[in-house]
This record gives structure tokens, C-alpha cells and sequence, in this order.
């Protein structure tokens, strides 16, 4: 079993629900990246997802655009990112690492140099979402060769005939996109959400993230109620953002406390 | 195979092509090449499409022989394909009518489109005038401010210009924008692709509602000259417009086809529009194909003095019809471009596009090299109207 598959598995027996917060690497420093993640860990973080920059982020909001933007302006690529997991699996063996990113950094390098490159660096998960199942043929493959998870969107406009499809693709975990819209909208309907979620287990096993909306210890708890994973991206992002001078990993922490303990609240 | 058959049923030429966007966006792609699919084996569609093009649009457009022209560069004859003639001003109308009836057919009221020079996004301002569609254009700040006149003709013509401030501030962060307009309205939006790329099926509708140029031309030069032209030249920004004319021409194989990149400063000096002059294959915008980029596959700032050519990326179907061998590209800079936007407002009375300039320099570039008898056609995409501002500039003068 995957470490993330080892990682779920560990929270169901003990009747958790994951938190995966997403942070992009680079942001807002080089070498901030790795005790950030460390950070992630301390204050409840089940799995980090780590952003690989990119200079056209089609899905996201202005939020996590900056931070990529951040991110490019400190020289950050993917070998960089690469070379930041490495450094923080030194120390931390067990959170799985999930790479968040567009394809053509990935495709730049080349498929099966970056599973070779990213399994031996420590990653556990790739996340490319600008490639759908239907272009993923090859990749998924490559990935799964190397044991890398690959993950998948799910999204409220996915129509029922299309996820089973998309479950046989994917490993690791589902992760539904709570909202249309890209990264950092605004509310979230839990109820609709809820429904959607019975559909997508229906025809999938693997356990299901659902992320976009989530911002505090309240919108945390009622994903959690209904989701195995907690996503949460632009909100720690923001944070990180606005955060003065050398308070960033501090107010970083307190963030993701705050949200553990909304995600808690849900199996009490 | 065929070359005119492309794309696959899932967008594909031979490598490039494809649909590569997030999820939330899978669905109505499906939705849209299935509606496509239906429209154009729809006798009803297709014939209030060519309507249009006839009364609102004032095609076919002109093949005219520019005599002085070809006098002065001394070698082939120069035809051109008068696109500028079309109402708005260029060849984006024919797609903008194309795609607006789509989204008719649909049922949606609202249209979104990016521009890089504006033409698209006049095109588009137009056809939502014209169909009754509320309508928002998403530009980049740089192109703003170097088009202004074509962002006054958009909000005469009732749309909103939205300026996109993020990345290099041209067409390709507009595009980026408009995607996560798209992402996010994607029930009641309709998106108006203003060139033969992006994820499928858009290149290849795009380019079916261009091969009215290319068809026109086949009936057109034997009229005029008894036989095809030895070679057609066109611009290549995304590639709408040379895809138009170029598709129509692929079976007749002794005709080349020349496609022309921004060479901006020179490709030596990194500062160009020219993915496939000096770029190699990635993925952007939702679809494979040659792209600017560096060493970490980050997309890289173009440069060009003509916004409509100043993109990263290029159509699919040229990145294939390079590899294959049937067309050939080659890129035109700054300087040549001005040049030969001169000698076309001197010589024959035309302002050309400073898109549609490069392909007249390639043409000056060609014509000495072959016999007084052979045939040079090239698209002329646009008309100049909107670049004066930018001419002025580059020549010193106040306006
Ligand atoms: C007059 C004109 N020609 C050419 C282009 C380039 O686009 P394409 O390569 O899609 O024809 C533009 C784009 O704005 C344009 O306005």
C-alpha cells in the first residue's frame, strides 16, 4: 500500500478524517518551503500538497496565482520542489507529499524522468490538473510504474457516467471540487456537496478529498462530516500572504491547529 | 491517413491537439463538440452561417492584384486576400459569427472572448450586438493600452473590457482570464475561442469557420489568373487566419504554404513571438503544441510589435503541418514588418494590420527569388486602422 493508502487507513481505524492543507513551494521564500512543511505537520496536517509553480495557472484565483507568481520571482521550478521534499523527507518519513501543478513542467522534464526524479525525492502523489483521465493514458501509467499516486478532480459539473471513468484512472484518494470556479471562491453547500458525494461512492472506492471554500474551523468541520479529506489551499495561502515580517510560519500554524480541530469536531 | 482529416475524434493531430484543462471544464467541452457536431451537419445552421457571412459580413472578400507592389519588389505577382474588407475590419468576424450562433443554438445569453490586438474582441462585441448577448472581453493591460482604439470601439459596441493585470499582461494572460471566467459561469457562458487553438473541439471549429478564405481563394485566382498560386503566405499568431487559407489549399500539393511567426527583435536576441521558428512542443491553454518556454517549462514573455501575433503558443494544426512537412514557417521582425506596412500605404493604398504586414514582408522577401509569371497570394488579414497609434510611436511622431 501507498503511503497515502497507509495514511487513510490510519485515520478510518482510528474514525479520523484527513486534513490535507496545500501550500505553494517557494511561497513566500525558498528556503521557507520545507519548515513550512514541517509546520503543516505539527499542527495536523494528514498529507501536504505541495504547489509546483507555474507562470500560467489557468484554475486558480488570484490568490494562489500570486503565490506562484511569489514562487517564479524566488527562481522556483520543479527540480527545486523536488529537491524541498527531498530535504523535508530527512526528517519526516511518514505525511505523504502530493505534488499539485500544470502538465507542462511535468511534460518539460519528461514523464518518466520525473517519476524516477520525484519517487526517489520522497513524493508520494501527482496532481497535474490540466490533464484529464482522457489525456492521461500514458502518464497515469508512468506514474503508477513508479508508484505515484495519480490524482484526479471530480468537479459538480463531472456527470455520473464520467466518474467511474475517472476512478479507475486515479489512486490515492478522489478530490472533489466542492465549487465551480476556480481556486478561492466563495461559499459552499454542504447539502449539495453531501449529495454529489453519495453519487461519486457509488462507483469509487478510494477515499474522497473535497476542497475549494474552505476557510475556518466551521467550513472544515462540515466537510469533514461528510468527506475522508479536508482540502485547503487559498486560505492558508492568504495567510501567508498578509502575515508580517517573520510571523508567517507562527500565523500559519495557528490556521491549520484551528482547522484540525474543526475537522475533529466531525468524528466526536 | 489524410492530411485534411485531422483532428481525431478526441482532438488530436497526430501529437499536438488534445483537451488538456481541469475538470470543471471537461463537461462542456463534450457539450460543445457534440452541439458542433450537430450544427454543422444542420443544412439550417450552415445556411444562416453563410447568410451572414454574405449580408453582415460583405463576403466573399476580394482577391486583388497588387500590381505596384509587385512592380516594386521585383519578381512573383502579389495577390492579396482582402480580409480587411470584411465588416470590423479583419478575418475574426468569421469566427466570432460562426461561434455566436453556436451559442445561440445553446441558448446562452452571455459570451466571454479574449483579444490580443482587439480585433477578436470587436468581432465578438459586434456579433453579441447582433444576436442580443451581453458580452465581456478580457485583455491584457499592455495590449489596453497599445489598442485603445479598438477598447473604445468594444464599449461603443456595449461590452465590457475587462484589463488583465497578472503575468506579461498580453493575450496570453487574457486567456488565461478567460478561462476562469469560464470555469466559473460555465452554466450560462458561452466562450467565443478567438483562434484556431485551445482544447478541442476549438481548433478545429475555429478553423472550419476560417476556411471561408481558403475556399473563396480556390474559386477566386483561377478567375483571375487561370490557376492556383505557387505559394500563399499568412501571419501566425494563434493561427486562425493561416489556417484558413492554408487548410482548403493542403491537397494541392504544388502549392506552398508559407506561415509567418512575429520575429520581434530577431530570434537571435530572445525577444520574438515565434514558438515554432524557435520553440519546442509543451502543453498550455489546453492543448499540445510548439511552445515558448524555458529550461523549467515555464511559458516565456513574447515580444512582438503587433499584439495579435504576440502569444507563446500556436494552433495544433500548424505544429503538425510543420512536422509533416506541408507547410513551412518562418518569422518576420519588427522592422521588416514596418516596412512593409509602408510600402503597402504608399504603393497600393492600403493600411495594412501590422499582423498582416508580416506576411507582405515575407512576400517581399519571396517574390525576387521567383519568376515575373509566378503567383504569390497573401493574406491580408486585416486593415491598419487600429495600429496607427502604435505606427506613430515606433516613427517618432505625436498624435
Ligand atoms: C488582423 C489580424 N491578423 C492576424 C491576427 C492573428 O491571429 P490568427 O493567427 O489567429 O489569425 C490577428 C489577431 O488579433 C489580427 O487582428
Amino acid at each position: 500500500m501507498s503511503r497515502i493508502g497507509e495514511t487513510f487507513a490510519a485515520l478510518k481505524a482510528r474514525n479520523k478524517k484527513a486534513l490535507i492543507p496545500f501550500i505553494t513551494a517557494g511561497d513566500p521564500g525558498k528556503g521557507m518551503t520545507v519548515p513550512l512543511m514541517h509546520v503543516l505537520v505539527e499542527a495536523g496536517a494528514d498529507i501536504i500538497e505541495l504547489g509546483v509553480p507555474f507562470s500560467d495557472p489557468m484554475a486558480d484565483g488570484p490568490v494562489i496565482q500570486r503565490a506562484s507568481e511569489r514562487a517564479l520571482a524566488n527562481k522556483v521550478g520543479l527540480r527545486d520542489v523536488l529537491a524541498m521534499t527531498a530535504e523535508f523527507r530527512k526528517t519526516n518519513t511518514t505525511t505523504p507529499v502530493v505534488l499539485m501543478g500544470y502538465a507542462n513542467p511535468v511534460e518539460h522534464m519528461g514523464y518518466e524522468a520525473f517519476a524516477q526524479a520525484a519517487k526517489a525525492a520522497g513524493v508520494d502523489g501527482v496532481l497535474t490538473v490540466d490533464i484529464p483521465p482522457e489525456e492521461s493514458a500514458g502518464v497515469s501509467d508512468v506514474f503508477k510504474a513508479h508508484g505515484l499516486d495519480p490524482i484526479f478532480l471530480l468537479s459538480p459539473t463531472t456527470p455520473e457516467s464520467r466518474v467511474e471513468q475517472v476512478a479507475a484512472a486515479a489512486g490515492g484518494f478522489i478530490y472533489y471540487v466542492s465549487l465551480k470556479g476556480v481556486t478561492g471562491s466563495a461559499n459552499l453547500d454542504t447539502e449539495e456537496v453531501a449529495a454529489k458525494l453519495a453519487m461519486v461512492r457509488r462507483h469509487c472506492s478510494l477515499p474522497v478529498g473535497v476542497g475549494f471554500g474552505i476557510r475556518d474551523a466551521a467550513t472544515a468541520e462540515a466537510v469533514a462530516r461528510i468527506a475522508d479529506a479536508v482540502v485547503v489551499g487559498s486560505r492558508i495561502i492568504s495567510e501567508i500572504e498578509t502575515a508580517p515580517e517573520g510571523e508567517c510560519v507562527n500565523r500559519v500554524k495557528h490556521l491549520v491547529a484551528e482547522l484540525r480541530r474543526g475537522v475533529d469536531a466531525a468524528s466526536k | 491517413m489524410k492530411l485534411t482529416d485531422l483532428p481525431d475524434s478526441r482532438g488530436h493531430f497526430g501529437p499536438y491537439g488534445g483537451i488538456f484543462v481541469a475538470e470543471t471544464l471537461m463537461a462542456a467541452l463534450e457539450e460543445l463538440r457534440v452541439e458542433y457536431d450537430k450544427a454543422r451537419n444542420d443544412p439550417a445552421f450552415m445556411a444562416e452561417f453563410e447568410y451572414e457571412l454574405k449580408h453582415y459580413v460583405g463576403r466573399p472578400s476580394p482577391v486583388y492584384h497588387a500590381k505596384r507592389l509587385s512592380e516594386q519588389y521585383g519578381g512573383a505577382q502579389i495577390y492579396l486576400k482582402r480580409e480587411d474588407l470584411n465588416h470590423t475590419g479583419a478575418h475574426k468576424i468569421n469566427n466570432t459569427i460562426g461561434q455566436a450562433l453556436l451559442a445561440r443554438r445553446r441558448g446562452k445569453k452571455r459570451v466571454i472572448a479574449e483579444t490580443g490586438a482587439g480585433q477578436h474582441g470587436v468581432a465578438s462585441a459586434t456579433v453579441a450586438a447582433r444576436y442580443g448577448m451581453e458580452c465581456v472581453v478580457y485583455m491584457g493591460a499592455e495590449d489596453v493600452a497599445r489598442q485603445s482604439p479598438n477598447v473604445f470601439r468594444m464599449k461603443l459596441l456595449g461590452a465590457t473590457v475587462v484589463p488583465v493585470s497578472s503575468g506579461s499582461k498580453t493575450l496570453k494572460d487574457a486567456l488565461n482570464e478567460a478561462m476562469r471566467d469560464w470555469v466559473t459561469n460555465v452554466e450560462s457562458t458561452f466562450y467565443i475561442l478567438g483562434t484556431a487553438a485551445g482544447p478541442h473541439p476549438y481548433p478545429m471549429l475555429v478553423r472550419d469557420f476560417q476556411c471561408v478564405i481558403g475556399r473563396e481563394c480556390i474559386m477566386q485566382m483561377p478567375e483571375l489568373t487561370g490557376r492556383q498560386p505557387d505559394a500563399v503566405i499568412a501571419c501566425v499568431g494563434g493561427g486562425s487566419n493561416a489556417i484558413g487559407i492554408f487548410h482548403p489549399y493542403i491537397p494541392y500539393e504544388d502549392v506552398r504554404l508559407i506561415g509567418v511567426e512575429a520575429g520581434g527583435s530577431g530570434i537571435a536576441s530572445g525577444k520574438h513571438a515565434a514558438p515554432l521558428s524557435a520553440g519546442t512542443p509543451g502543453v498550455l491553454h489546453g492543448f499540445r503544441s510548439y511552445l515558448m518556454q524555458d529550461e523549467n517549462g515555464q511559458i516565456i514573455e513574447t515580444h512582438s510589435i503587433s499584439a495579435g501575433l504576440d502569444y507563446p503558443g500556436v494552433g495544433p494544426e500548424h505544429s503538425y503541418l510543420k512536422d509533416a512537412g506541408r507547410a513551412e514557417y518562418v518569422a518576420i521582425n519588427d522592422d521588416e514588418a514596418m516596412a512593409a506596412f509602408h510600402d503597402l500605404c504608399r504603393f497600393e493604398g492600403i493600411i495594412p494590420a501590422l499582423e498582416s504586414s508580416h506576411a507582405v514582408a515575407q512576400a517581399k522577401k519571396l517574390a525576387p527569388t521567383l519568376k515575373k509569371d509566378q503567383i504569390i497570394l497573401v493574406n491580408l488579414s486585416g486593415r491598419g486602422d487600429k495600429d496607427i497609434n502604435t505606427v506613430a510611436k515606433v516613427s517618432g511622431i505625436t498624435l
